[in-house]
């Protein structure tokens, strides 16, 4: 017991100083922009035009079904046109960063994952290597900066995108008016409660992309070893997304 | 000239290497055999700083690999070529941009390095196949491609990590003759880590056999031909006891 203890306990030290490698390689690939230039926004549209459609649906759903459950909530209590400060709030705060957040470790996390580890069982990252070429640059940097700053843009279009349907939804189904919706809307806005979300959405695309390379260049073992990392990238991404989410909050909001 | 001085590495505590010394004179092939997971390829990587050494180093033209800075490291790998085992070509670029790679990272212009990757896929009797992609290779046809992006940057060295590993008799011999070809053509020195002694004989200036982590006999081709260690003789006779 004690033993086994001792195990994992050295297991983590070494992954924790195993990541401050990785940072600390990734770092020193900054200079070498000629390789990650182009390649940065190869992987912005695969990260940002790729998943649009799933966060987009995603954020669709969640706007009309956040409509309807205020109305629920508030009927015969509150002012109806509060549906319009919650779908508002709750977007913008929360549901829009972290479903997008959550949908998009399963598809940009996992995907990077079983891309790199591919190239790792099948040594085309240490041919990389032979070629002169720093897979940190090549590789691992592109998708890290595609990952930061196409977040923010997609979390942005989802949350507009739940907004709008929670709206449509709340004429059609609820029958509020326009101005009512946006009277809601407008009610409790504040500016933090933009930049709150989309900065939010930064760091969990760069902790996704970040988790899919390093877990994805760690693959050990052939095709079993890449279905392993897939699983491991979108577990680890989605744990540690959830708390960020509950870090910022306490940070920022508070 | 490589040397491997006392080289030793171990995986999970299971040591692999255990004291490897081998000298590579310049302009030859020295050919490494052993049984399968003796780590010839573990040796192989060392040369190019794949793989880290737990002791002892790998010296490249008076350079020891393991102590070099990351720039110092990168322009050594400029001067090797390195073909690997299943060829290990990128998936997502086509032959023309597998065999490119390595040479955008060097100062050429877009038409000497067309020029290059023409003459490389020449070299391996690959003409015609520049906008194909790996997947619609041959086993055979991929390990010249791989052939071809090791000569392309006109090494000193090429190191071959089982080159006709998986493939049938006669595509292993003529990655045999391109292995030859490519001496003559280059004046490279080779280093080549088989299993195959049909290829051994045919490409090698000298062979080592790798055994239990340490070079147990090297000679030229005649020598190991006619020797008399028990386990060299068992290993090229191919007898189970």
């Amino acid at each position: 017991m004690i033993e086994r203890l001792g195990r994992h306990t050295v297991d983590a030290i070494k992954a924790v100083g195993g990541f401050g490698h990785f940072v600390r390689d990734l770092a020193h690939a900054i200079p070498d922009v000629a390789v990650w230039g182009p390649r940065t926004l190869v992987q912005m549209r695969r990260v940002g035009v790729d998943s649009l459609p799933v966060a987009l649906f995603i954020a669709a759903f969640t706007g009309v079904v956040l409509a309807l459950q205020a109305s629920y909530t508030f009927t015969g209590t509150v002012p109806l046109y509060f549906v319009g400060t919650l779908v508002g709030k709750t977007m913008m705060l929360e549901l829009g960063p972290v479903l997008a957040g959550l949908a998009l470790a399963g598809r940009v996390g996992a995907s990077m994952a079983a891309e790199l580890g591919t190239m790792k069982v099948t040594e085309q990252v240490d041919a990389l290597e032979t070629l002169a070429y720093d897979p940190q640059s090549f590789l691992v940097l592109p998708r890290v900066l595609a990952g930061t700053t196409m977040f923010p843009v997609i979390v942005a279009l989802a949350i507009l995108t739940g907004i709008v349907t929670g709206w449509i939804a709340s004429l059609v189904l609820l029958d509020l008016s326009t101005q009512e919706f946006l009277k809601g809307l407008k009610l409790f806005y504040r500016f933090k409660d933009t930049w709150f979300g989309l900065f939010k959405s930064a760091t969990f695309g760069c902790t996704i992309t970040l988790v899919g390379c390093v877990v994805g260049l760690s693959t050990r073992g052939g095709a079993e070893g890449v279905g392993r990392s897939t699983t491991r990238a979108v577990v680890y991404s989605a744990v540690l997304l959830l708390v960020l989410d509950a870090f910022w909050a306490l940070v920022l909001l508070r | 000239m490589i040397e491997f001085q006392d080289l030793r590495k171990a995986f999970d505590g299971r040591p692999v290497l255990d004291g490897f010394t081998l000298r590579v004179p310049d302009g030859e092939t020295t050919v490494i055999i052993g049984y399968s997971g003796t780590g010839k390829s573990v040796a192989l990587k060392h040369v190019v700083g794949l793989l880290q050494p737990d002791a002892g180093d790998v010296i490249v033209d008076g350079r020891a690999v393991a102590t070099l800075e990351r720039a110092a490291l990168t322009a050594l790998r400029r001067e090797i070529g390195f073909v690997f085992q299943f060829a290990a070509l990128f998936d997502s670029m086509s032959v023309f941009d597998n065999v490119a790679l390595g040479l955008r990272r060097r100062d050429l212009s877009d038409d000497e390095i067309a020029a290059r990757v023409r003459e490389a896929l020449a070299l391996v009797d690959l003409t015609g196949a520049e906008e194909r992609y790996p997947a619609e290779l041959s086993g055979g046809m991929r390990k010249r491609v791989g052939i071809a992006r090791a000569i392309a940057l006109r090494p000193r060295y090429i190191l071959y990590d089982e080159p006709t590993t998986g493939l049938d008799p006669v595509t292993s011999a003529v990655i045999d003759q391109l292995m030859m070809r490519t001496r003559e053509h280059l004046r490279v020195t080779g280093i080549v880590v088989t299993h195959d002694m049909r290829s051994a004989y045919t490409v090698g200036d000298r062979i080592a056999m790798l055994y239990e982590g340490k070079i147990r006999q090297v000679g030229t081709v005649a020598q190991i031909q006619e020797t008399e260690d028990p386990v060299v003789r068992q290993f090229i006779e191919g007898r189970p006891t």
